[in-house]
């Protein structure tokens, strides 16, 4: 059974057609890549997964669970993270806090002994640092641990967000160019880092990207969509050698 | 110079990890529990008013500051907690049971208003709870059977174990003390889960919804915690004034409440007592400072609204973080002594964020 499952996923918004009857299976540990030209609606696959948007027709599925309908806070409970194309962190916060942020969805010691303070909150606060700090290890970050994420450089606030995204510790991690705009050393750090995630957390990866570089090399398989389809699926040579491909990216 | 060292994570969880901290808070601490016994009556009576400010404007700091909920309705929570008090007074309840009882009240009505309030955000927001506000007045004016209306009502006397404790004294220990429980309770829940998703759905609801968070619910708990907190401030305050009339909680005092929080310095809870502090004092100043000024200047009507105005707006030019930035600034030019940097403050470059992509 595969981990990700579209089943003819569609989403109009307005009159336009976003997405149109995808359907595409990612088994369990595949790092899978999705490239497109801009407006190609790959972005908005990753909205209908994690529910921001309602798809107009299709399922998702997930480890064989269907959550097309359930609410967007649940999503994560599904072992769903993502990361976004214009990064969302919690600017005001420290590093550290957004982290923490993501272990929202694990046991706090309760809502009303969070007013006390009592010893079950802080063993579990104690419990959500522990695991925030092999994140801020993994990652290197342990050198901005406590500075306000606002005023980071724009490589380190995109690993803030990877790690956030890994805290809620997921078994599929959408990640939304995760390269855009990052230098070439930090590319190959997270070339690294995302072959890192599968290999010893046994993450699954899905990820949107243009950098092929990249692709071609941490990617086991590439899908190419245009204008909400898909028009290729195959490892990264394949793909990029395909006539529709080349024709969509050429702009025929 | 300092830097911290924890050697446990349960070390960076303490509050008062430094002796020079320590220190202050004790000395604060004797400070604020000999005061009665040195003040004169005039500035008892003052504390204690200040006390109660505190407990409000913590109240709204909770829903402004940190879940980024704009209020200008904030006076209509300070009404129905002072007249749920009043109410269980005359029903029997003693009074450290009527007190919650009536914090409790008005955070039922936070999260009523809440539900429909967190549909909207922004300017919207800030209609909506503004409207709530005057709603509240004219119903608490008209509704006489209940609130003694326009001619007002009298609040029955705090009583502990038999004994009356709205006098000056017994009452500043009475609101000392439950400001330092707000306090306490506020510190804890925001910096646990609660505090960080809070924080999260101010600062991207996107990722808030992403990370399990339930932005609506949190949204509507923000509303209830802070109305609750500010209800209770109001519960107080009927004892303070004990004849209470619906002009109390004029659109006059929600603004204050907001001058409070933005003074102070938006989303801490450090920043709502001081600028609770300084704006809760300020009408005082003012009137002392007119025996000062020239007789044209002082008989000037609107003197008041006029130097809450300049207040407002120099916090708003010059010290966008408030009371609070400047505190810390402060903190860390002689944590930092003599490597201080203005630097350290100046943000970094700001990225734009779209709507598009949320
Ligand atoms: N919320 C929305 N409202 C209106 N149109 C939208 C919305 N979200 C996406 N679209 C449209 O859907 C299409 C696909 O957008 P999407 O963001 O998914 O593209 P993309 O493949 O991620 O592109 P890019 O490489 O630029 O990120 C675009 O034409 C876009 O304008
Ligand atoms: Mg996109």
């Amino acid at each position: 059974m595969s981990l990700l499952q579209l089943d003819g996923v569609s989403l109009r918004v307005g009159g336009l057609t976003a997405v149109r009857e995808v359907s595409v299976a990612v088994p369990q540990g595949e790092i899978f890549a999705i490239i497109g030209p801009n407006g190609a609606g790959k972005t908005s696959l990753f909205n209908i997964i994690t529910r921001v948007f309602a798809p107009s027709a299709g399922r998702v599925l997930v480890a064989g669970q269907d959550i097309t309908a359930v609410p967007r806070h649940h999503v994560v409970r599904h072992g769903i993270a993502r990361t976004f194309q214009n990064i969302e962190l919690f600017d005001a916060a420290t590093v550290l806090q957004n982290l923490l942020l993501g272990r929202h969805r694990f046991p706090h010691g309760g809502f009303t002994a969070q007013f006390a303070w009592t010893p079950a909150v802080r063993r579990a606060e104690i419990a959500s640092r522990a695991a925030v700090e092999r994140t801020i290890d993994r990652l290197e970050l342990s050198a901005y641990r406590n500075a306000p994420v606002g005023g980071l450089p724009y490589g380190v606030r995109k690993v803030v967000e990877l790690g956030r995204a890994l805290a809620t510790e997921p078994r599929l991690l959408l990640l939304d160019e995760p390269a855009s705009g990052l230098n070439p050393e930090e590319t190959r750090d997270l070339a690294f880092w995302i072959e890192d995630i599968r290999a010893e957390l046994g993450i699954t990866v899905v990820m949107v990207e243009h950098d092929m570089s990249l692709v071609s090399a941490v990617a086991d398989r590439v899908m190419c969509m245009s204008m909400g389809e898909v028009l290729a699926t195959g490892t990264a040579a394949e793909v990029q050698a395909d006539p529709a491909v080349i024709a969509a990216y050429l702009g025929t | 110079m300092r830097f911290d060292y924890d050697t446990s994570y349960a070390d960076a969880q303490r509050l008062l990890r430094h002796w020079p901290g320590r220190i202050a808070y004790a000395a604060l601490a004797a400070l604020l529990l000999a005061g009665p016994l040195v003040l004169p009556k005039f500035f008892i009576g003052e504390a204690a008013a200040t006390f109660i400010a505190c407990i409000m404007a913590l109240g709204l700091m909770v829903l402004t500051g940190f879940t980024g909920q704009v209020s200008l309705g904030h006076a209509a929570f300070v009404a129905i907690g002072a007249y749920a008090e009043i109410g269980l007074l005359d029903a029997g309840l003693p009074f450290p049971l009527a007190l919650p009882v009536a914090g409790a009240i008005a955070g039922l009505a936070g999260l009523l208003i809440g539900l429909p309030a967190i549909r909207v955000s922004g300017l919207y927001l800030a209609m909506v709870t503004l409207a709530f506000a005057l709603v509240v007045e004219q119903a608490v004016g008209r509704w006489k059977s209940v609130t003694g209306g326009y001619d007002g009502a009298q609040v029955p006397d705090a009583r502990l174990f038999g004994a009356n404790i709205g006098g000056l004294v017994p009452f500043y220990y009475v609101c000392l003390a439950v400001l330092v429980l707000a306090l306490l309770a506020l510190i804890n829940l925001t910096r646990g889960y609660v505090g960080r998703a809070f924080v999260g759905i101010r600062d991207s609801e996107a990722a808030a919804h992403a990370l399990g968070i339930w932005v609506s619910g949190y949204k509507v708990l923000a509303f209830g915690i802070s109305a609750a907190i500010t209800g209770l401030g109001g519960a107080l305050l009927a004892h303070q004034v004990q004849y209470v009339t619906p002009d109390v909680f004029s659109l006059n005092l929600s603004m204050q409440l907001v001058l409070m929080v933005v003074v102070g310095g938006l989303g801490s809870l450090r920043g709502a007592v001081l600028g609770a502090v300084l704006i809760g004092l300020l009408p005082t100043a003012i009137s002392r400072l007119k025996a000062l000024l020239p007789a044209v200047a002082a008989a000037q009507f609107g003197l008041e609204t006029f130097i809450f105005g300049l207040v407002l707006a120099g916090f708003v030019l010059f010290e966008p973080s408030g009371l609070n930035g400047r505190w810390i600034k402060l903190r860390s030019f002689f944590e930092a002594f003599p490597l201080y940097r203005r630097r350290t403050f100046v943000r970094g470059k700001a990225y734009a964020s779209s709507e598009r992509h949320r």
